[in-house]
């Protein structure tokens, strides 16, 4: 664990995985320290934002003192709030990631659905969350084009993460399904379904047509 | 209840307030006003409480009438012509708009983005905390249309201190200090950012002051850096090697190296800059 400046009001953690990131973003929320504005976990790093005339030099020091419990994304705490999603493995690069990974269609969706992931950190738009810890065999690059137009609810993988998109928008994530759940809703309280550090669980949904 | 109704909006007119912290984690970042200082000192030629929302005008081109009742408003940042009814006014400065008068803002001589408070402050209903547009999350009041009806919120009890402040001045050399940033090692030469004369581009937005100069070169363009959180200010570089300076909707998180990180006190000066204008960087 390594604390550096980001610019004169912020500090950037480098961590070793996804699953540290998850545990020191909470050790660190936890902490509840004085002058912290916002805590951004991301893929191997934890961005600390400081307050409006918060002392950053004093908030590295106590950042340097915080030593989160060891777990993994495997390993999530007990209480961890478990989501099930269910998906309808319908997307339109299903069969290229079967050939991809040499899986198959049905052994993509058995990975997909065989282990529990984790909400590592979000950031592409509000409810968006990436998910971390699943089968590693599902480890595919993004699409070398991004569609312009990716629908709401659609089951995306990219590198060693899956998502849901909230809503519509541009993507590049190979797609491999559709989810009727809701990812963000201002109404709600919290409004993201997916929040950093809840595990997941997806489930297949079987069409009409199949059932 | 007071108003101010919309007239016209100009090129793009925003509620902006103090933005809302702390849901970085959840993929809604701080947004708020782009020139914070502008905002706040709008705000406090009115005596409003800290955080009232008020409006971002980019460009001038703002109309609106006070409904139901006399206002007190005051416009800062780029310093745009105001009339009242068929008078001038002056920005940086308390003004009064009677019952049924109109304000409207002429294009800033210099600057880019005007703030318009009111006193009592922009009473729409927040969101997350917040009642600032962030133009790249979608949420927040939508851009100001003519036929908006704005609420301005109860009086303060507080009375200003000023009636006029000198406003700021923007000049033609903008010159922002520069920290090295935590990638800085992922471009061939970071000294790139501060030996170049840049211009911002065309292409900016709330989002980001994209750069256009001598593209900067990636170390090892194949290499790819995982996504980090980022920050208003840090200076991103991606593939195409023309440095982005994120404002106030930047992204949350972001897959390009941060070479360096503008000092937060100049980032207000990088949201007043002008499309084409020229900017230097240099390291603090």
């Amino acid at each position: 664990m390594r604390v550096r400046p980001y610019g004169d009001r912020a500090l950037i953690v480098d961590l070793d995985d996804a699953g540290s990131v998850v545990t020191w973003a909470e050790a660190v929320r936890a902490a509840s320290l004085g002058g912290v504005a916002d805590v951004v976990p991301a893929a191997r790093t934890v961005l600390v934002v400081s307050e409006d005339g918060a002392d950053v030099a004093a908030l590295a020091t106590s950042l340097r003192g915080i030593e989160p419990a060891t777990a993994g994304p495997g390993a999530p705490t007990a209480d961890a709030d478990e989501i099930v999603v269910r998906v309808r493995y319908d997307g339109p690069d299903l069969a290229e990631v079967a050939d991809l990974t040499g899986l198959g269609v049905r052994g993509v969706v058995a990975a997909h659905t065989g282990r529990p992931w984790r909400v590592g950190f979000g950031g592409f738009a509000p409810g968006f969350a990436y998910l971390v810890g699943g089968d590693p065999r599902l480890e595919v690059p993004r699409r070398p084009q991004a569609r312009t137009t990716v629908p709401a609810g659609a089951v995306g993988l990219a590198g060693e993460y899956s998502g849901i998109y909230p809503r519509t928008s541009p993507g590049g994530w190979q797609l491999i399904g559709t989810t009727d759940a809701v990812l963000w809703d201002l109404e709600r309280d919290p409004p993201a379904l997916l929040r950093p550090g809840a595990v997941v669980r997806f489930v297949e949904e079987q069409s009409l047509e199949e059932g | 209840m007071t108003a101010l109704e919309v007239v016209g909006s100009g090129p793009l007119a925003l509620v902006q307030d103090g933005g809302r912290p702390g849901w970085s984690a959840i993929g809604v970042g701080r947004s708020g006003a782009a020139d914070r200082a502008s905002y706040r000192l709008a705000n406090r030629l009115l005596a409003n409480p800290e955080g009232a929302a008020a409006i971002e005008v980019l460009l001038g081109g703002f109309e609106a009438v006070a409904r139901d009742g006399d206002l007190w408003v005051a416009v800062t940042g780029a310093p745009a012509s105001l009339t009242v009814g068929s008078r001038a006014a002056d920005p940086y400065a308390a003004v009064a708009l009677r019952q049924g008068e109109r304000l409207r803002l002429g294009t800033p001589s210099a600057g880019l983005r005007s703030y318009v408070a009111v006193r009592g402050g922009v009473d729409v209903p927040p969101v997350l905390g917040s009642r600032s547009r962030d133009v790249l999350a979608e949420i927040g009041p939508a851009p100001l249309a003519a036929g908006d009806r704005l609420p301005v919120g109860p009086t303060p009890t507080a009375y200003p201190h000023v009636d006029a402040v000198p406003a700021t001045a923007y000049d033609d050399e903008v010159l922002l200090r520069v920290v090295r940033g935590p990638r800085d090692d992922w471009v061939a030469d970071a000294d790139a950012l501060v030996s170049t004369t840049w211009h911002a581009s065309a292409n900016s937005d709330r989002v980001g002051m994209r750069l256009d100069g001598a593209a900067m070169s990636l170390a090892d363009p194949r290499r790819q850096l995982p996504s980090e959180g980022a920050c208003r200010g840090a200076i991103q570089v991606p593939p195409s090697g023309e440095p982005v300076v994120l404002l106030a909707d930047h992204p949350v998180t972001g897959g390009y190296p941060v070479v360096g990180v503008v000092v937060d006190a100049d980032v207000d000066r990088a949201a007043q800059v002008r499309p084409g204008q020229p900017l230097r960087l240099r390291w603090a």
